[in-house]
Formats: structure tokens, sequence, C-alpha cells
């Protein structure tokens, strides 16, 4: 696996560029990935951003788009507003996470 | 006398039922199938009809036909599991109770789940093809159909045989060429993944055969809604495809008495252990087929190598001991391309489709390649499946993937 150096921190990574380590993740790093992919954080955000590590913790895979919808509560048009164009795989770049699995 | 309920009677529910009947004592073990019809449809063929590669008769026989004579069959709808007391509630009002229950009741297209596409042109301009009433419709528009749109869309993933659409527009492509209206037609492939497929070999091998047919791809299209009076789809992000006639995958979800009973996700499907089939909340309760959130394809290759696997595992815990088995995820699919060829994929978990060739007993089959003899095996497949597969006879098959044959390739290098 690849490292990386983000905000001054070792980090690693897969080939996109997702981490693969997701307790080498706080805020801090958050707002650079963010930052990476042209996305300013604001409240708004950080609610489905919190949402995925929460339910990563217990279910140990990526929430998809669905889920943070249906369990998460935040409508799938208001994602799409927030992470423009491919708001699962924005959403889980900047929380630290995996991609949601691309089903089969 | 112990008793296992199970709770479907398709590709799963059946191969499990009778395979467990041939292990387990008539004397120690009653077995209960429960299904709402006598209705067994070769699923496949759904596909096929509208094209007119199968006929309409060879697709239904009666479920019961298939069950063996030692094995109850009950038609009733299921209403909820009460896992905590061992009973199944049943439409009619009765319960059921099991000291084991299999899942396998699958997966739904939901149409209701997305605003519009259940409009007054469902059925006419608006279709899909994963029922049979879906795909009585979808034969005669194919067949009144003199050019236009063709715009084959999915809303999420995942859905069940997932190669399917993909199919559907190369036996359009072939369809309407030989139909003469093929030069009038736009055939559009509108996906919510960036690509034609989800791992990266078979995407780019199938892309390549979408761009050659001149098949346009619309990727990461997540639908909002379908506006049929406008005749266009309309996704999250405010693009619009316009369509002629519309193919639809629905969103697919698992049953609904699986959300009654508390024992499913966010769609329904029974969260299991992937190597097991095991619920991860009720050790006594497995999922089978499509119905289970098994990270891999939900297809009847997949049910029928993960039910070889569960019922070895099913002999060694009702005595007590450890199950010792563990399913890999294997699936393979043939993928029809039109012109009498097919594609073959092959993969498991750990492994995506790859090129290469297919270790068969009666002759190696390419993989990710369009020849005749994945065709024909594809067609001979519905033998296969009523005479050998559903009656739980041995094939030549094995339930763990192999790598003999498949072309590894060199992964990319980061920088």
């Amino acid at each position: 696996m690849p490292t990386t150096t983000i905000a001054g921190r070792q980090i690693d990574v897969d080939a996109e560029g997702f981490l693969t380590q997701p307790d080498q993740w706080d805020e801090d790093l958050a707002l650079t990935l963010a930052a990476n992919i042209g996305i300013t954080l604001t409240d708004a955000h950080w609610v489905p951003i919190h949402f995925l590590r929460k339910d990563f913790e217990t279910q140990k895979e990526t929430a998809t788009l669905r889920r943070v919808s249906t369990v998460g509560g935040i409508p799938v048009k208001e994602l799409f507003v927030l992470f423009p164009g491919k708001p699962a795989k924005k959403m889980s770049y900047i929380a630290g996470l995996q991609k949601p699995k691309g089903c089969v | 006398m112990r008793t296992l309920v199970i709770l479907g009677g398709g590709t799963a529910g059946t191969m499990a039922a009778n395979k467990l009947r041939a292990r387990l004592a008539a004397e120690e073990w009653q077995i209960i199938v429960i299904d709402k019809d006598d209705n067994h449809d070769y699923q496949p063929a759904y596909l096929f009809v509208p094209f007119g590669i199968n006929k309409v008769k060879q697709v239904r026989k009666s479920r019961r036909s298939f069950i063996d004579d030692g094995i109850e069959v009950r038609m009733a709808d299921i209403e909820r599991v009460d896992a905590e007391a061992r009973l199944v509630h049943l439409g009619d009002g009765s319960e059921l109770g099991y000291d084991y229950l299999i899942m396998a009741t699958g997966t739904t297209p939901r149409p209701d789940q997305t605003p519009g596409m259940l409009g007054p042109e469902w059925r006419k301009s608006v279709h899909e093809f994963y029922t049979y009433d879906g795909m009585l419709a979808l034969k005669k528009s194919l067949k009144d159909f003199q050019g236009g749109r063709l715009v084959m869309h999915i809303t999420e993933l995942p859905i069940k045989c997932p190669v399917a659409p993909l199919e559907f527009v190369m036996l359009a492509d072939d369809f309407l060429t030989k139909k003469g209206v093929r030069a009038a037609t736009e055939i559009v492939y509108v996906t919510p993944l960036d690509g034609a497929f989800t791992k990266p070999v078979a995407s780019r091998e199938l892309g390549h055969h979408l761009s050659t047919r001149n098949i346009k791809v619309e990727p990461d299209f997540m639908i909002e809604s379908v506006d049929q009076e406008a005749k266009v789809i309309r996704s999250y992000d405010e693009r619009e495809v316009a369509y002629d006639l519309l193919v639809t995958v629905p969103l697919n979800m698992g049953a609904d008495y699986v959300a009654a009973s508390g024992l499913g996700d966010e769609l329904n499907y029974v969260p299991v252990d992937k190597h097991t089939n095991q619920s991860t909340a009720y050790p006594n309760i497995f999922a089978l087929g499509d119905g289970s959130n098994l990270p891999t394809s939900k297809a009847g290759s997949v049910a029928h190598f993960s039910v070889e696997v569960f019922v070895d595992n099913f002999c060694e815990l009702i005595e007590g001991r450890p199950m010792t088995h563990s399913f890999d995820g294997h699936a393979n699919c043939f993928v029809e391309s039109g012109n009498g060829r097919a594609l073959l994929l092959d993969f498991n978990y750990e492994t995506e489709p790859l090129t290469g060739h297919f270790p068969l007993p009666v002759g190696p089959m390419s993989l990710l390649k369009a020849t005749r003899a994945n065709h024909v095996g594809k067609l001979a497949f519905r033998h296969v499946y009523w005479n050998v597969l559903l009656p739980g006879r041995p094939l030549p098959l094995h339930a763990e993937m192999s790598m003999l044959g498949k072309r590894v390739e060199p992964q990319p290098v980061d920088a």
C-alpha cells in the first residue's frame, strides 16, 4: 500500500487516494482532504461525514448513499448539493474511509 | 423431531431443501418450504423471451414438482418472523415454529420507490425485464418498436444479475439490426456506476463491446424521477436523458416481511457472515440466495455455490460441531453479446473477473471474450437448471473459484 504525506503526516492510501487506515483520520485531516477535492467544509457537510464515521464503527464498512439517506436522514438531493457529482465517493474520501463497495 | 423451515422455494430454497432432505434423517427432521405461489420461473429467460431467444412456455414450471416428496410445501404469504420466539407468522393467521430457519425470499424490483416510474406508461413505454409480466410487455413493445431513443437504465446497485442490463443492450443492438431499424435507433446505457461494470478489467472489456456497437454510456447517473409526459429521466444533479422506449432496472429490495421482522438492512437484505450465510443476529437463522447481504453478485451461480457450502456447514452445526466450510464469493455469469455469442465471467470476493480460459471437463470456455461456445453453454444451462441443479444433483463445477487459466494483469504502479 502506498503512503503519502497529507497535512504533514504520513497517511496510508489506496491507488485512488482513499485512506486505508481509518484510525489515521481526524477532523483536521478532513479539512485538508476536502480542500484536495475543492470542497470547503461547512456545518452541513459535517453531518454526513460524522454519520459515516459513526456508522463505520458498528458496520465495519462504508455506508452507501442510500444508507446515509435512509438511516442518516439526509436527503440524497442535499448530498448532491454538498458533494457535487459523486457524493458517495467524495463523502467517503473526506471521512477517511474506503469508497462504498461498488456492488458486483 | 426437529423442524427446518425454508422461506422461499426459488433457486436457493429449492436446492437447499432437496440437498438437506437427502442428508437429514426423515424420522428426525421435518422440512417445510413456504412460498406464496406454485410458479417457479427460469429467470434468465426473462431477458431472452423479449428477443425471441426463448419461448414463453419455456419459462415457468410448477414449484412443487421440483421439491422432493419428503418435504412439506405450503402456499402462504409471510407476515413476520419472530426470531426470539422461533415462530413464522403467515398471512392466513397461522404460525409455524422452527428450530432452524432459512430465509431465501430473494430480491424484487420496486418501481414504486422511484417517483414517476409507475405512471400510466408503465409496461407501455416504460419497462423492466425482471418479472414474468414485465417480460411479456417488453416483448410486445420491442416487436412494435420502429426506432428512436432506446434507453437502458439502472436505478441503483445491488441488482439481480448485474450483467443483464449489458446483455440487454447488446441483444437489442443485434435484434434491431435484424429488424432493420438499428440505423434509426440510438441506444443509451444509463448507469449509477462510473463505467460499464463495477470491476476494472470487466468494465474495460465490456465497455469496449458497447462502444464498438455504438451504444452510448451515461455514467454516474443517480435517478431522482421519471417524467413520463416529457419522456425523460432526471438525476439528482439535474441531468435529463430523453427516451422513446425506457427499459429500467427498478430499485431492488428484499421482501417486506424481512423489514417487519427487524432482520434486514436498509434494503431489506439479511446481514449474514459472508463465508457461511449465517445471520449475524441469530445463529439458527441463515439467509441464502439474493435475499442476503453477501457482497457479491445476486445471481443463480452464487446461490448454487453458496448452498453447497451451506449444506456441509449445516450438517456440522446441527451435530454441535464447528462449521468448517467457507464460501469464497464465487460467481460465474454468461453474458450474451448478440450474434449467437456470449462472454463468460468468473470471479469471487478477492479476484475480479479476468480474461483467459475457464477450466471445464467438457473443454475450455473463454473468459471475457465473445465466443459461440459460451453462447451454446448459456442456452444449454436451462436444461441443466431444471434437471440437475434444482433437484440437487452434483454438477462438475466447483463451489470454490479456481485461478487455473485466468490471466492476471500487472497491477498499476503508483507514483
